[in-house]
């Protein structure tokens, strides 16, 4: 029973941190129509923001802060820059997406280094709690914490604002939302950015969690991010949420109980949804 | 008296293919113009045009003297156009209220009074008010989406096929609407259903492969049967 909620705690905390990368990943291909590959290098930025910051301040809030908004800021200058003169036009999305991932993540080794850097956790954060034979790690209920507080956010967001009321509406048609006389486009960039800013947040979470930040990171988490977006349902935010639940926990019971599939498990539950249902999980939202 | 909504010569692209050559048509306050023509003449690329979501190459566009040439939709719409699409284009995964409310431009008390009289107009929608727009049916969408055209204190309604896919008896509640509307608004209306168009227009365009080839009176038109033959395809039996 002990191995279970250990394990329980694990997964949540690894799905906490896949759903703020997906999140914003999903909402920005439902809304703005855009698989965006530079989703993994917002992450890496994150993930050194937050260390650069910490080591400045010694403060973990403001490090997360400086993360967020390092994401953000790099998430308008890339939708206003290099995204919105492409919209519509699939193909060079991806070749500008992953052109930018490229070139950012190249900065950050211009910038600090090609070797890993540490990362502690902030004292406050770093032990475990212990009861009886279950030991869970203080740092990992804090990342299932903010996970939910991000995801509850969001879901206020969309359902009870104007905001989420013009996302719901965009998902289906960007083209009529103008018609109705509001600037669709503003929206665009918002939630680009936004999404961004999430991203970085979660990279700036990953790097306590492992101990430290390296420029490699961001397309595996990358990776697992898409996984989630395609098996949640393309543009659901609920899609996102729940498939980086399924995800973390698949990975955290695999890695105890079956080590050898761990690598192939996460594949191997997207293969299996997506032959029961192929449009994902929640893929309703997405009528395009 | 000086026109409305006044489009001269326009000339609109789709991708490569050259839809609109030469439309143009006035629009007078208080009055509904019918937009005629065979299918794939150019009648809602003219609508689409004028609210700027397919740009012309050429010619003018005016509202109440204000250009709209190279505005972006929303601020076409913006300066008073009242958009209902063939397709209604409701928001499925959004209630009827809210697709109401991201319609409203404002929320003080007259747009909430325009809001409230509209139900009147519509009951089913009072009814429907909480459920998702995706449970209604084809009648309550359409009635949903001139709705939300009239929630706000737009200057002219641009109306694209409304009876289109509809039941006898939805197309006559349809044009009972229409009917009370004329006496409130200005209309511009494209229409295949020619008695509805007949029934609800006081002039109209005729367009053909993507130019403006005659205008009238609609009472001129419904005396004119070799016209009708001729630019609409009407045979008369």
């Amino acid at each position: 029973m002990h191995i279970f909620v250990m394990l329980l705690v694990n997964g949540l905390a690894e799905g906490a941190l896949i759903f703020l990368m997906a999140a914003g990943l999903s909402i920005i291909l439902g809304l703005v129509g855009v698989v965006n590959f530079a989703h993994g290098t917002l992450f890496i930025w994150g993930g050194y923001m937050s260390i650069w910051v910490f080591r400045l301040t010694a403060s973990f809030p403001l490090a997360l802060l400086a993360a967020l908004a390092t994401g953000v800021i790099m998430g308008i200058v890339f939708e206003r820059l290099f995204v919105k003169p492409v919209y519509g036009k699939v193909t060079s999305q991806i070749l500008i997406t992953l052109g930018l991932m490229i070139i950012f993540t190249d900065m950050v080794r211009l910038l600090w280094g090609p070797n890993p850097i540490p990362m502690v956790r902030p004292p406050w954060l770093d032990g475990t709690w212990v009861f009886g034979q279950v030991i869970i790690a203080r740092y990992r209920v804090f990342l299932i914490a903010v996970g939910l507080f991000v995801a509850v956010g969001i879901n206020y967001l969309i359902n009870k604002t104007r905001i989420g009321m013009v996302m719901r509406a965009g998902i289906q048609s960007p083209e009529m939302v103008q018609a109705l006389g509001i600037n669709i486009k503003l929206y665009f960039a918002a939630v680009f950015a936004g999404g961004a800013g999430l991203a970085a947040l979660g990279g700036a979470l990953y790097a306590p969690l492992v101990g430290s930040v390296w420029s490699g990171m961001g397309i595996d988490n990358q990776i697992l991010a898409f996984i989630v977006v395609i098996l949640g349902g393309m543009g659901s935010f609920y899609g996102s949420a729940v498939g980086s639940i399924l995800i973390g926990l698949t990975s955290a019971f695999t890695a105890w109980f079956f080590p050898p599939l761990t690598a192939y498990s996460t594949l191997l539950i997207m293969v299996v949804i997506l032959s029961l249902k192929p449009e994902g999980l929640f893929g309703l939202a997405v009528r395009k | 008296m000086k026109p409305l909504l006044k489009v001269e010569d326009i000339s609109s692209f789709i991708g490569p293919f050259h839809i609109l050559q030469g439309v143009s048509l006035e629009v007078y306050p208080g009055e509904v113009v019918v937009i005629l023509g065979r299918n794939g003449a150019g009648k809602t690329t003219t609508l689409r045009s004028i609210i700027g979501q397919v740009p012309p190459a050429r010619g003018q566009i005016t509202l109440d003297g204000v250009s709209l040439l190279n505005m972006p939709t929303h601020m076409a719409v913006r300066a008073g156009i009242g958009y209902v699409p063939e397709d209604y284009g409701v928001f499925d995964l959004l209630t009827v209220e809210e697709n109401l409310k991201l319609a409203m431009r404002q929320s003080d008390k007259a747009t909430l009074t325009r809001r409230d009289e509209v139900l009147d107009i519509f009951p089913d929608l009072g009814i429907a008010y909480k459920r998702l727009a995706m449970t209604l049916s084809g009648g309550q969408r359409q009635m949903l989406s001139i709705s939300r055209a009239l929630v706000n204190d737009n200057k002219i309604i641009l109306i694209d096929e409304p009876s289109k896919g509809l039941a006898p008896i939805i197309v006559e509640r349809i044009q009972n609407v229409l009917m009370t509307l004329k006496k409130k608004t200005t209309i511009v209306l494209v229409e295949q259903n020619f008695a509805l168009a007949c029934a609800v227009g006081d002039r109209y365009y005729i367009i053909n492969e993507g130019r403006t080839v005659l205008s009238g009176t609609v009472d001129d038109l419904i005396d004119d049967t070799a016209l009708q033959q001729t630019h609409l395809g009407l045979v008369l039996t």
